[in-house]
């Protein structure tokens, strides 16, 4: 592949936006009311549309014949590299709305620096999703808010899902070896540069929200380098089921 | 309003503006502002649409329905989806802010108001069914993406509003 840098390039930003689509998804019919549910869902679905120009753009790229599904279905759980903190499961909603709020804040920063890209199809696609993220940006804000300033429980809960959760966060802020040659053409985003901002803004919503900001530099890492938790493999199993047991089916 | 600028071939008019929105259908395709240009080259028409969200379902359809209209007025035709410049709800038309409103979506307010409407929980949204602005925002996600749910106070008709993205 010539442009073997930017495809995996590619393939690293979308891969956040489609293990956490799936993730969202899992919530259809399942979340704790009718709006809630169909907030989660939406936002899946604005995820995946994303995904779908990612992807298609990869294939483009590829140009070997090999499609958006392929590419979406058909990898090993070592070859996507999404950060770990997309891919951990839903244990409860305090949990799930902690996770996308982590991601939310990230994401817009990310989406408003690659708005620049010299790559005039990853500045369209940016230009596009930036407008959804910052719808998801806010329900994610006011939950953590919300379930942060409610009751002893509430607030419990959502303490513990970002005490967890912050482990994940400094991944978003390395930089593989395809980031830095990317960056390099003009094309990338300097993630190191967004590091800073990130973490004052969510700071300063935890704080609104009466959350204590944890304390722990213990960081985990891997996910961009493909090297994940337990979670992604059983997540893979249901995302691919379709196309596993049905090779090339088409809807 | 923003002042990019649609390629439509006055010819083809006719054609587009019978294509409706699946999930809208009372508005046409036309006053959604998705198409973007339409040109005839070599007997085939050309046809840039561009989506309102980037996951809508609608897309593909929307595709396939300019397809086959054309088909049937004896056009051949190519369709692309095009993603810059994005889609903005200062494209949809009067007319097509009227039929959301007849048809009981309320139109998107101005970036500032619907930031307030969305956050801060202003009441300015006009209830589609008697049209009082005191409705109250029940959830900033509704049927579809690009829309919100609401309740009227008054008259405690829940509707949805079009969301403004810009």
């Amino acid at each position: 592949m010539k442009n073997k840098n930017l495809y995996n390039y590619i393939l690293g930003i979308a891969d956040n936006s489609l293990i956490l689509g799936q993730r969202m998804g899992e919530l259809c019919g399942h979340g704790p009311s009718l709006e809630t549910d169909i907030a989660c869902t939406n936002i899946s679905l604005d995820l995946f549309g994303q995904v779908r120009s990612y992807f298609q753009y990869a294939a483009k790229i590829a140009g070997d014949g090999r499609t958006e599904d392929d590419i979406a279905m058909l990898r090993k759980e070592r070859e996507y590299k999404n950060v770990l903190l997309v891919e951990q499961p839903n244990t409860d909603f305090a949990f799930t709305l902690g996770r996308q709020f982590l991601f939310d804040v990230y994401h817009l920063a990310f989406l408003s620096e690659l708005q620049k890209s010299s790559d005039l199809t990853l500045s369209a696609i940016a230009n596009k999703c930036i407008k959804e993220v910052s719808y998801h940006e806010r329900f994610s804000s006011d939950w953590v808010k919300r379930l942060g300033d409610g009751t002893e429980e509430s607030k419990q809960k959502m303490q513990d899902a970002i005490n967890s959760l912050w482990t994940y966060t400094d991944e978003l802020f390395h930089q593989t070896e395809v980031d830095k040659a990317m960056v390099e053409e003009g094309i990338g985003v300097d993630v190191t540069q967004l590091k800073e901002e990130y973490y004052k803004k969510v700071s300063q919503l935890l704080e609104e929200a009466t959350l204590d900001i944890p304390e722990s530099k213990w960081f985990q890492k891997g996910g961009k380098e493909g090297i994940h938790t337990e979670h992604l493999g059983y997540l893979l199993s249901d995302l691919q089921y379709m196309q596993r047991t049905y090779p090339n089916m088409e809807w | 309003m923003t002042t990019t600028e649609q390629h439509i071939d006055q010819i083809l008019m006719p054609i587009l503006e019978q294509v409706s929105d699946p999930e809208i259908p009372v508005l046409s395709i036309m006053d959604m502002g998705v198409v973007r240009s339409a040109i005839i080259e070599n007997g085939i028409v050309k046809v840039e649409i561009t989506p309102t969200y980037s996951g809508c379902p609608a897309m593909d359809v929307i595709g396939d329905d300019i397809k086959k209209a054309l088909q049937d007025a004896g056009y051949k035709s190519e369709i692309d989806l095009i993603l810059h410049p994005a889609w903005t709800t200062d494209w949809i038309t009067p007319r097509g802010r009227q039929a959301l409103e007849d048809y009981g979506i309320a139109a998107p307010l101005n970036a500032e108001a619907d930031k307030e409407v969305l956050l801060n929980g202003k009441r300015i949204v006009k209830c589609t069914n008697c049209g009082s602005k005191n409705t109250r925002l029940v959830s900033q996600f509704g049927s579809t993406a690009c829309k919100a749910q609401f309740q009227c106070a008054d008259c405690q008709e829940p509707f949805d509003y079009f969301k403004c993205l810009k």
